[in-house]
C-alpha cells in the first residue's frame, strides 16, 4: 500500500501539485491518467523519491519515503523514467544485472544471476541478452529496462510511460508483461499512460490527475464513463461498449 | 516482501542453454581473452619504454656500477611521468563518469588555468624571481590546496544549492577558466620577451618540470586518491546509468558524485602542480581505454587507463629525447601523435 498525505509541491508561484491524500491498494495495476502537465510524473518521481516534496509525506508500505534510507528503499519500490540513455554501452544483461545492486553491491552471486536469467526470460529477451542495448529496436529496449525493475525484486514497480514511442503491437506486448508482472510476481504496479483504453482495459485501478489534484479514483468501470472522461481530460469524450470492454472515444 | 521471485510461466518454460549465463562485464571468453591481450601488450610496451628511458644511450655498460648511478638520476623522469599517468587517467575517467559525459575532461573545472594564472602572475608581478619563489615543497603544497579549493567551492556551491545542477556547473567551470585564462594572457602580452620566454617553457606540461622534493606529497596524493576512486568502481559503474537510475537502485546520487569530484580535484591539483597543463593526455587516455578495454566496468577500465597513459607519456618522451633531442614539450608531441591514433580509432570505429 501507497499512502500519500497532504503532498504539495510547487514549481514558482503559479505551478503547484497538491494538496494531494491518495491511498494506492496493494496489488494489481494502478494507471495515473490526466491531461498534460497534470503532474501525473511529477507525483509518480515523488513516491519514487527522486525528486522531493514541499510539505506532506509518503509512505510505501508503511516506510516514510523521506526518511527511510534510500538503500533500503531500493528493496521496497524501484521506478523507471521516460528517458534513459547511458554513456556506456551495455548489453541486456549488463543492464539487468544493476537491478541487483540493491542486494549485491555489484558482487554479483550465482542467486543473482538466477534471478537476472529469470528476468531476462520474463520478457521474452533471451536470445537479445547478449546484445547492446544499441542494437535494439524501442520496443525491446523498453523490455530491457523494465526487465532491470523487475529484476530489483521490489514490491512496488513504478513506471513513467512505459509506452512512450512504442507501436501499438509493442504498447500491448508491454501491458500483457506488466499485467503478467502484477499477477504471477504479485507485484504492485503504478504506471503513467496517456492512452486512456490502454488504462481502462489492462487497469485494476485507474487515478485521474488534474491540474496537480487527484481528481478520480476507482475501477475502471468507475472512471471510464462520458462524464469522468470529459471533466477529466476537458475533450468531449463519449465511452463505447468494445468487445472487450469500455472504449473511450474522442477523435 | 522482496523475496518474491520471478517465476517463468509454464507455457514458456523451454529447456535452459547449455551454457552458464552470466552478467559479467566480459561475457564471452573472446572478449575476456582480448581484454588480457590488450592488458599484457600495455604491460610489455610500458616495461619496455620505461627500460628505454633508464637504459637507452647510456654510455656505461649494462649492469656496472656507473649505469645504475645514470638509470637512477633518469629514474626521477619514469616515476614523475607514472604519477601524472596514474593521475591523469583515473581522474579523467572517473571525471567523466560523474558528469556523464564522455567528451570532456576535469580541466574543465578550470585547474589548469588556474595553474597558468598563477605562474603569469608570479612572474608578471615578481619577474623572473617569482617564479623561483614558486618552487619548493611549501608552494607546492599551497598550489594544490588553492586548486583543490577553488572546485570544492565550485561544487560545493553549484550542487547542493538551489540549482543543484551538473551542467550549470560544468558551464560556470568553463567560463571560470575562460576568464582566468584571459587575464593570464593579457598579463603575458605586458611581460618583456625574456621573461615571457621563461614563462612559456613552464606552460608546457613537460616532465622536466616536476622536482623529486615534491615527491613526499605527490606520491601519497595520488595513491590514496586513485585506490579510493578505484575501490568505488562498482559504485562508479552505477553512476553511469545517469542520476535517476542511480538513486532507485539505492545509492545517494548528490554524495556519490561529490565524493567523486573531491579525489578527481586532488589527482588533477597534484599532476598539474607537478608537471603543468596536460589537458589532452587525459582525455586521449581515456578514450582510447574504452575502446582497447571493451568492457563497461570501472574495474576493467582503470587498469587499462593508467597503462595506456604511461605508454603515451613514456613513449612520447623516449622520442623527444632520442630521436628530437628536445625532450622538454612532451605535451606537444602527445598532442599531436595522440590527437592522430585517437582521430584514427573514433574515425574507425564510429562510436566513442
Amino acid at each position: 500500500m501507497i499512502t500519500l498525505t497532504n503532498v504539495r509541491k510547487s514549481y514558482g508561484d503559479e505551478v503547484t501539485i497538491g494538496p494531494v491524500d491518495l491511498q494506492i491498494p496493494t496489488g494489481g495495476i494502478t494507471a495515473l491518467v490526466g491531461p498534460n502537465g497534470a503532474g501525473k510524473s511529477t507525483l509518480l518521481t515523488m513516491i519514487g523519491r527522486l525528486m522531493g516534496m514541499d510539505q506532506g509525506a509518503i509512505e510505501i508500505a508503511g516506510f516514510d519515503v523521506a526518511s527511510t534510507a534510500s538503500k533500503d528503499l531500493a528493496k521496497i519500490v524501484s521506478i523507471l523514467r521516460q528517458e534513459n540513455h547511458f554513456i556506456t554501452r551495455l548489453t541486456v544483461r549488463q543492464l539487468v544485472g544493476f537491478g541487483r545492486f540493491p542486494y549485491s553491491k555489484g558482487r554479483l552471486t550465482q542467486h543473482c544471476e538466477d534471478t537476472i536469467s529469470k528476468a531476462i526470460d520474463f520478457l521474452e529477451l533471451t536470445d537479445l541478452e547478449h546484445r547492446y542495448l544499441d542494437q535494439l529496436s524501442g520496443g525491446q529496449r523498453q523490455r530491457a529496462y523494465v526487465a532491470m525493475v523487475l529484476c530489483q525484486e521490489t514490491d512496488h514497480v513504478l513506471l513513467d510511460e512505459p509506452l512512450n514511442n512504442l507501436d501499438m503491437k509493442h504498447s500491448v506486448q508491454m501491458m500483457r508483461h506488466l499485467k503478467r508482472a502484477a499477477t504471477e510476481l504479485g507485484r504492485t504496479i503504478i504506471v503513467v499512460l496517456h492512452d486512456i483504453n490502454f488504462a481502462g482495459q489492462y487497469a485494476d485501478h485507474i487515478c485521474a490527475v488534474k491540474d496537480g489534484r487527484v481528481v478520480e479514483f476507482g475501477t475502471p468501470a468507475v472512471i471510464m464513463t462520458d462524464e469522468v472522461l470529459t471533466r477529466v481530460f476537458d475533450t468531449d469524450v463519449q465511452v463505447i461498449d468494445g468487445p472487450n470492454g469500455a472504449l473511450a472515444v474522442y477523435y | 516482501m522482496a523475496e518474491a521471485t520471478i517465476a517463468r510461466p509454464a507455457a514458456e518454460r523451454r529447456t535452459p542453454p547449455a551454457r552458464r549465463r552470466t552478467s559479467g562485464a566480459l561475457p564471452t571468453p573472446r572478449a575476456r581473452r582480448r581484454y588480457w591481450i590488450v592488458l599484457a601488450i600495455l604491460i610489455v610496451l610500458a616495461t619496455g619504454f620505461a627500460f628505454g628511458l633508464l637504459a637507452w644511450d647510456n654510455p656505461l655498460p649494462v649492469g656496472s656500477d656507473g649505469f645504475w648511478r645514470i638509470a637512477q638520476m633518469r629514474a626521477t623522469s619514469v616515476l614523475v611521468m607514472a604519477i601524472v599517468a596514474v593521475c591523469q587517467a583515473t581522474a579523467t575517467v572517473s571525471f567523466q563518469t560523474a558528469t556523464n559525459n564522455r567528451i570532456i575532461t576535469p580541466s574543465i573545472m578550470g585547474f589548469e588555468s588556474l595553474y597558468i594564472a598563477i605562474q603569469t602572475s608570479a612572474i608578471y608581478f615578481l619577474g623572473v624571481t617569482g617564479l623561483v619563489a614558486l618552487t619548493g615543497l611549501p608552494q607546492f603544497v599551497l598550489q594544490v590546496a588553492v586548486m583543490v579549493g577553488l572546485s570544492l567551492l565550485l561544487y560545493g556551491w553549484l550542487l547542493s544549492g538551489r540549482y543543484g545542477n551538473l551542467q550549470i556547473m560544468l558551464l560556470i567551470g568553463i567560463i571560470i577558466g575562460g576568464g582566468l585564462g584571459s587575464i593570464s594572457t593579457f598579463m603575458q602580452r605586458l611581460l618583456t620577451p625574456s621573461d615571457f620566454d621563461v614563462l612559456t617553457a613552464r606552460l608546457f606540461g613537460s616532465v622536466s618540470n616536476a622536482d623529486p622534493d615534491y615527491f613526499p606529497v605527490a606520491i601519497p596524493l595520488c595513491v590514496v586518491a586513485s585506490v579510493a576512486l578505484w575501490l568505488r568502481s562498482r559504485r562508479l559503474n552505477v553512476l553511469t546509468l545517469g542520476r535517476e537510475a542511480t538513486i532507485n537502485l539505492g545509492l545517494n546520487h548528490k554524495s556519490e558524485i561529490m565524493k567523486v569530484l573531491f579525489l578527481v580535484s586532488l589527482l588533477m591539483a597534484t599532476s598539474t602542480a607537478l608537471v603543468g597543463p596536460m589537458t589532452f593526455l587525459g582525455f586521449l587516455v581515456a578514450t582510447l581505454a574504452y575502446q582497447f578495454a571493451g568492457s563497461a566496468d570501472h574495474r576493467h577500465i582503470f587498469p587499462v587507463a593508467v597503462l595506456t597513459g604511461f605508454v603515451v607519456l613514456a613513449g612520447a618522451y623516449f622520442i623527444m629525447k632520442n630521436v628530437f633531442y628536445a625532450q622538454g614539450v612532451v605535451s606537444i608531441i602527445i598532442e599531436l601523435v595522440g590527437g592522430s591514433v585517437f582521430l584514427f580509432v573514433i574515425l574507425r570505429k564510429g562510436r566513442l
